[in-house]
């Protein structure tokens, strides 16, 4: 029996590592690192469908049972999320090709990539806390590199701030590790959450140490008053690795507090996911400010980001079916249509030279194709019914008034029109409107730029008229996080 | 001596979070260095300092002293060595760059529009 477990992680790093040796040949780096992409793509998939017909994968690395060795664990919500990652790299390697320049790909941007996803599938994938803070400091080691990648002035200013926020965060991690450590004595997920689902007296020092993971995962997911960091970095670098970072690195920080509060901190609902679900509120609130505040289009977007963060937490927050169907569905649907955003974006600012919103107009006029895919990714976005987005908002609604929180599902509703206004601003003034360029004065061209781009919205129109065929498999994923004791029982009984 | 322990990691703690919102570069540098000494002091308290032999094998003795946690500060201060040598060279760039070493000279136009 084949371990796609296991492989997930070796293709990238192999991948990487052999791009090392050739940082001059391009052509081939842009063909090994295409291979590689493709061929965890096909891994995944089957990782997926194996998870499906026999249960819970596991790998334990070494031989040595947990919890006394390091474990991956691919349940059905790694699963998702790692296919996921796999979808959303290639276009955003195919639009690399084209946009990141020569002068960048021979100082090995494919290499620190393909070690970015490796950090990332590995977080996704990992059953032990202190080995998720490694793989949290792979991705964010790579991310350090990659936004001051071709060291422009604006991206050194900007990843200076990056750098001093990650590792303040990184080191929160590590003394919520120990601390979790002195208390619980393990670090296994599995095992933890066994040890706390036993207690048969309440820990308060329990609840202070699962908030102190909330904000250190706050501060790489981007919820509430730990989102300051991210506006400005995301916008510094090139549009090919913001996209990568708006697609993947939010969703890591959300993932660990999705695994950390369905499986290790359940002794204290009441407290713990209240917190959650104001913040997820507050969030929203923030980010939706943002997004209709700015005249920038790169902010305008980045906002956005920022407040599906806080959709997909109060889905975690509500502890329901619905609710965690909702937040799953959505975490998916976000890393596609984000990456579509960041990119279609990326190549409005190209054409247009400039990314203020009352400098541009009528791009559709000579860009047809890029106007309506813009329009469709916003529809998507917000959750018109057949498009990607629809699904998870209603199942967020709908797990939302099962628990009583109306007034955040109110805040959502509204949260959900002004991210429609602000991006169809973007829409009305930078693509319809009176043209201010001729075709001739444009700034550069989308030769190569839309074919990716139309692979994203592609996909999100599938995962919005195909959310029947996906159901089976959210809700495999929902099960565990509703019955942590499959995950406990699948780690450690077998 | 986990009390005094913990005092220390409280003050490294302190002094790192004093350098970290001063203005100058290097300081802030430096104040992340202290911030993961406490942090590596810390699990080291964490885990208990009970006493006991050294964990060798070879050491035959009835205790040992607690090997996980040496192994996660053994990963933990690699980890943290990389990132301050790259922190120091992007701060050392950044000067070059930019021409200062003070964080309010790195507001530029873009962070206010």
């Amino acid at each position: 029996m084949t371990n796609y477990v296991i492989w997930t992680l070796l293709i990238p790093l192999l991948a990487g590592i052999i791009m090392l040796f050739i940082p001059q040949r391009v052509i081939l780096q842009r063909t090994i690192s295409i291979i590689a992409s493709i061929i965890l793509l096909i891994n995944t998939v089957l990782l997926v469908f194996q998870i499906q017909t026999e249960g819970i994968q596991k790998m334990e690395l070494g031989g040595w049972a947990p919890p006394f060795g390091i474990i991956l664990v691919g349940d059905m919500l790694s699963g998702l999320l790692v296919l996921t990652t796999a979808l959303v790299i290639i276009p955003i390697l195919i639009y690399s090709f084209s946009s990141i320049g020569v002068e960048r790909e021979k100082k090995y941007y494919y290499s620190i990539f393909f070690f970015l996803v490796t950090g990332v599938l590995g977080a996704f994938l990992t059953g032990d806390l202190f080995n998720m803070f490694v793989f949290f400091e792979v991705f964010l080691l790579s991310s350090y590199v990659l936004i001051v990648h071709g060291s422009t002035q604006k991206q050194l200013r900007e990843s200076f701030k990056y750098v001093l926020i990650n590792i303040l965060s990184s080191a929160l991690f590590v003394i919520g590790v120990a601390y979790l450590y002195a208390v619980i004595g393990t670090l296994n997920m599995a095992h933890l959450g066994e040890r706390i689902a036993s207690l048969t007296e309440p820990a308060p020092i329990l609840t202070v140490i699962a908030l102190m993971f909330l904000i250190i995962f706050g501060l790489k997911g981007a919820i509430f008053p730990l989102y300051f960091w991210l506006p400005a970095s995301y916008t510094a670098p090139p549009t090919a690795i913001g996209a990568l970072f708006g697609a993947l690195l939010t969703k890591v920080g959300i993932y660990a507090i999705f695994r950390t509060y369905s499986i290790i901190f359940v002794h204290d609902p009441a407290y713990t996911h209240t917190v959650l679900g104001v913040l997820a509120a507050l969030t929203m609130i923030f980010g939706v400010i943002g997004a209709v505040a700015h005249k920038d289009v790169t902010k305008i977007l980045v906002y956005n980001v920022i407040v599906a963060v806080g959709f997909v937490l109060f889905g975690v927050s509500t502890m329901t079916e619905a609710g965690y169907q909702g937040a799953i569905y959505y975490v998916i649907h976000d890393m596609i249509i984000k990456a579509a955003l960041f990119l279609l974006i990326g190549a409005l600012v190209t054409v247009g030279g400039t990314k203020y919103l009352k400098q541009m107009g009528g791009i559709i006029k000579y860009h047809p194709a890029l106007g309506w895919l813009f329009l469709v990714a916003v529809f998507a976005l917000v959750g018109i019914p057949p498009l990607s987005g629809f699904i998870g908002k209603v199942l967020l609604i709908q797990g939302g008034t099962t628990v009583g929180d109306y007034w955040i599902v109110f805040l959502m509703m509204v949260a959900s029109l002004l991210v429609l206004y602000s991006m169809i601003r973007i829409f009305l003034q930078g693509f319809y409107g009176k043209s201010v360029l001729s075709s001739k004065e444009e700034h550069g061209t989308t030769k190569g730029l839309l074919f990716p781009i139309s692979l994203l919205i592609a996909l999100s129109v599938l995962l919005g008229i195909g959310a029947e065929f996906l159901y089976p498999f959210v809700q495999t994923a929902t099960e565990v996080l509703l019955q942590p004791e499959l995950y406990i029982n699948a780690v450690l009984k077998e | 001596m986990e009390i005094l322990m913990s005092v220390i990691a409280g003050i490294l703690f302190m002094v790192g979070t004093y350098l970290i919102l001063s203005k100058n570069m290097i300081r802030i540098v430096l104040g992340t260095n202290f911030i993961s000494h406490g942090a590596h002091i810390l699990i080291l308290t964490m885990a208990g300092l009970k006493t006991g032999a050294p964990p060798l094998l070879g050491l035959e003795a009835t205790n040992y002293t607690d090997p996980l946690p040496q192994a996660l500060i053994l990963t933990a201060i690699v980890i943290s060595f990389g990132v301050t040598a790259f922190f120091l060279v992007l701060g050392y760039r950044t000067y070059k760059v930019t021409g200062t070493d003070n964080t309010d000279g790195l507001r530029g136009p873009d962070s206010y529009d």
